[in-house]
């Protein structure tokens, strides 16, 4: 493991030795719980953008993805259909979003900043328009916990979340995709020349944003009975918030899936611990902004002394 | 009286000596040629003239005035002027706005008259003979036309000394007769001009005198009139061949690349008919500019041939894309190693397999083996196979894009400049790899700007001129003369019809 994700999983460890001694009750297993549910779906999202920021871009419509993929559930959901085809579906609107993305980006040669600026407006407005803001009531008893019943719902989420770490980061080890994927964010010329097809690399990651936003909504979405008219706000910030206090270079070419892993519980821990510890829960924010500011810090520093290297120990 | 006396010039960039102990004399009313092959030191020097960078040794008198602190401003101050190859205009301000910030004097709270600005730059451009509206934002203009626009900032100025880095590049027929006509005019008024061009024929219209660099040294400084365009290629080339190169006779087979009429209109390459047999090594050479990155753009699928047609090992190619290209057989290896060649962040190991990935699971044992197989093979110095490519120096940086391209087996390798900035020994190590090569049956296409290399390492030599193949010579009959007089373009007029 490289410098930068240790910091995130020193300084993650010396608040949790903090909690242990301060506030035990903390570990309480409903707290615990919560916290990991909580963070289920920043995680899932944050693990598409590790590889939107990987191949040297960036999505900041994941938010908006996420929204429209709750509202779909809700109504698909409510129009009677059972949910894995529910499920099914909404992963399927998350790829076609993710596509829509990338195609722009790759074909038209538009920085992704832009496209996905702009397709964060159109789908956050184009939901406001179509829901007026009002929730999805009156779901089937069968949405909340997919049926399951709160422990045994919370469990499949909790596994279903900890599937999908496990694989993405086995395939950006093991498959050549992942090899492609880092070359692309490390150098897109000399990828180029090396007859990578770059753009369906980059097409390819976007996809799996979508999808990976959806799955997001998908798994929140259940935890409760009604969904919001308009969730999802600010997401995109703590997904790469999370990646980049997780090592990864905003420019491309590193990152990896345990430091973001490490990231997102770093982020999250931080709210619920500042409240054990009696701390006004109002500093969360500015707490977090003070992390990310340093894990920036060190990212500038490192790349300033012109480490070399970097690559080699992923 | 002297308008630059420059004596005793040297300056070195990171160990290599671009100049040394270089003289440079522009008389008032003188059109000086400065002539001298890819690399010679013309550029360097008309920098340390134009203050854009400071000489480590010599010194520089404007008008018999030593100048002490060179900056561009400083020269500019003293009525230095400079046209570039490239324009650099800026882009989103109109013509008469960029003319303005090169003639107007410049106070932040000065009010600005625009109708008189306008006025200026029109009757700069009519001077000129450009049909070019002030009110046009400059980056609507044709490459000529932001030329022509240059050329009015340089002469609008109070500037006595004119450096020009051939202007006439991108410029028409009539363009260049109003230029001349300017310069004629600017002579006559008693400014010195410092003209630099690859058109050798070009000089003999205009200049007076003719310097000639080689090697960062001066050659020769002769009046133009005793002077022609034999004796100034010969004087621009006739270093020595002290390498010894390790080039072998081998077999040649088969044809494995043919090119016919091959073009792109965008690249400006047209009409290139070429062949590269098995096991033969074909030298591309050309000034810079010449086109042979962007033919080896079109071969490599980068910017595909827009008429013409490629064959490769007797049938036809479509080579669209890199992926087209290495399927079809070819490899590239480009010229910037830094930033084209090499992931300079992932491992020898990951940069010698990049080419032959196969979809699916990475088997990293095999992965190792390729690359350390390639090296103990190319003699790459490496730690280890594990450690980032920008730990290694140049040469071994080189072997490890070499490998990365034997390991796809081509029929046919391109090398851009593939000795370029590595040391000695490593170079000739380069080379002996390409005989290697060719004796496995290799077509290999080399381009180099060095000549000696081009002369060294190819079985023929295939010359580049303005986007095409100006002529193609046998390594028994190629010499540094004959490859530069092909290199050279002649004027339209005297070349006939094309």
């Amino acid at each position: 493991m490289k410098s930068r994700e240790l910091a995130a999983g020193v300084v993650l460890g010396a608040i949790l030795l903090i909690l242990l001694f301060a506030a035990p009750a903390f570990f309480a297993p409903d707290n615990l719980r919560d916290l990991l549910l909580n963070s289920a779906g920043v995680m899932l999202v944050a693990l598409g953008m590790t590889l939107v920021i990987v191949a040297g871009h960036i999505d900041i419509s994941v938010g908006s993805q996420f929204a429209a993929a709750s509202i779909a559930a809700g109504l698909l959901a409510k129009a009677g259909l059972p949910m894995p085809l529910v499920g099914l579906l909404v992963l399927a609107l998350g790829a076609m979003l993710g596509a829509a993305n990338g195609l722009l980006i790759t074909r038209l040669k538009i920085p992704s900043i832009v496209v996905t600026l702009a397709t964060m407006i159109i789908l956050r407005d184009l939901l406001r328009w179509t829901t007026e803001g009002a929730w999805v009531q009156n779901l089937p008893v069968g949405f909340q916990w997919a049926g399951l019943g709160q422990t045994a719902g919370s469990v499949l989420i909790l596994v279903k979340t900890l599937v999908a770490i496990l694989l993405v980061a086995w395939c950006l080890r093991n498959l050549s995709a992942g090899r492609q994927l880092f070359a692309t964010g490390s150098n897109p010329d000399a990828a180029v020349l090396a007859g990578i097809r770059t753009d369906a690399v980059v097409t390819g990651v976007f996809v799996i944003m979508g999808i990976l936003s959806a799955a997001a909504a998908m798994l929140n979405a259940i935890r409760f009975s009604e969904v919001p008219g308009n969730p999802g706000a600010g997401l995109e910030l703590k997904a790469i918030a999370a990646v980049v206090v997780g090592g990864a270079s905003i420019t491309g070419g590193r990152g990896t899936v345990g430091g973001t892993v490490l990231g997102v519980l770093l982020l999250s821990v931080i709210g619920s611990a500042l409240t054990y510890l009696g701390i006004n829960p109002y500093w969360e924010k500015a707490v977090q902004g003070v992390i990310l500011l340093a894990a920036a810090a060190s990212e500038a520093v490192r790349q300033s002394r012109g480490l070399k290297g970097a690559y080699a120990s992923r | 009286m002297q308008l630059v006396q420059a004596s005793g010039i040297s300056k070195s960039y990171a160990g290599t000596q671009a100049l040394k102990n270089v003289s440079f004399t522009l008389e008032q009313g003188q059109v000086h040629a400065l002539i001298g092959e890819n690399g010679a030191g013309k550029s360097t020097l008309i920098k340390i003239i134009t203050g854009a960078v400071a000489a480590d040794q010599g010194t520089i008198s404007i008008c018999g005035n030593a100048v002490g602190q060179t900056t561009p401003a400083l020269m500019k101050s003293l009525g230095i002027a400079a046209i570039y190859q490239q324009p650099s205009l800026f882009g989103d301000l109109t013509v008469a706005e960029n003319i303005a910030l090169a003639v107007e004097d410049r106070s932040m709270l000065g009010r600005v008259d625009w109708a008189k600005r306008r006025q200026r730059a029109k009757e700069l451009l009519d001077r000129l003979g450009a049909r070019i509206d002030p009110d046009q934002e400059a980056s609507s203009l044709s490459m000529p036309q932001q030329q022509m626009v240059e050329i009015a900032k340089a002469i609008g100025g109070d500037a006595r000394i004119f450096v020009m880095d051939e202007p006439t590049a991108s410029l028409s027929d009539t363009e260049v007769d109003h230029l001349f006509r300017v310069i004629g005019e600017l002579r006559a008024k008693g400014a010195g001009i410092i003209y630099i061009s690859h058109r050798l024929d070009e000089l003999g219209r205009i200049a007076d005198q003719t310097s000639v660099l080689r090697d960062g040294e001066s050659i020769a400084s002769r009046p133009m009139k005793e002077v022609d365009r034999a004796e100034l290629v010969k004087l621009m080339v006739g270093r020595d061949v002290s390498a010894i190169f390790p080039k072998q006779k081998v077999p040649i087979g088969e044809p494995v690349l043919r090119l016919r009429g091959v073009g792109n209109v965008g690249s400006g390459i047209r009409g290139v008919d070429l062949e590269v047999r098995a096991g033969e090594i074909v030298g591309l050479a050309g000034l810079v500019g010449s086109g042979r990155t962007e033919l080896a753009n079109i071969l490599f699928g980068l910017t595909p041939a827009t008429s013409g047609s490629i064959e490769l090992r007797g049938k036809a190619a479509l080579i669209d894309s890199p992926q087209a290209a290495i399927n079809a057989g070819i490899g590239y290896v480009p010229e910037d190693r830094r930033h084209h060649g090499l992931v300079q962040s992932m491992s020898v190991t990951e940069n010698t397999t990049l080419a032959t990935l196969s979809a699916g699971l990475l088997d990293f044992g095999a992965e190792r083996q390729i690359a350390a197989e390639f090296a103990s093979k190319l003699g790459t110095k490496t730690a280890s196979v594990d450690v980032a490519a920008a730990t290694l120096s140049g040469g071994n940086q080189q072997k490890v894009v070499l490998s990365r391209w034997l390991a796809t087996k081509p029929a046919l390798l391109v090398l851009d400049e593939p000795t370029q900035g590595i040391d000695v020994g490593a170079k000739s190590e380069v080379h002996a790899l390409m005989v290697q090569m060719a004796r496995d049956g290799m077509a290999i296409l080399m381009i180099s700007s060095e000549l000696p290399e081009i002369l060294g390492m190819s079985d023929r030599i295939a010359v580049m001129c303005q986007g095409t193949i100006a002529g193609v010579l046998d390594r028994a009959e190629a010499t540094q003369e004959s490859v530069m007089h092909l290199a050279f373009p002649v004027l339209p007029k005297t070349r006939g019809v094309a």
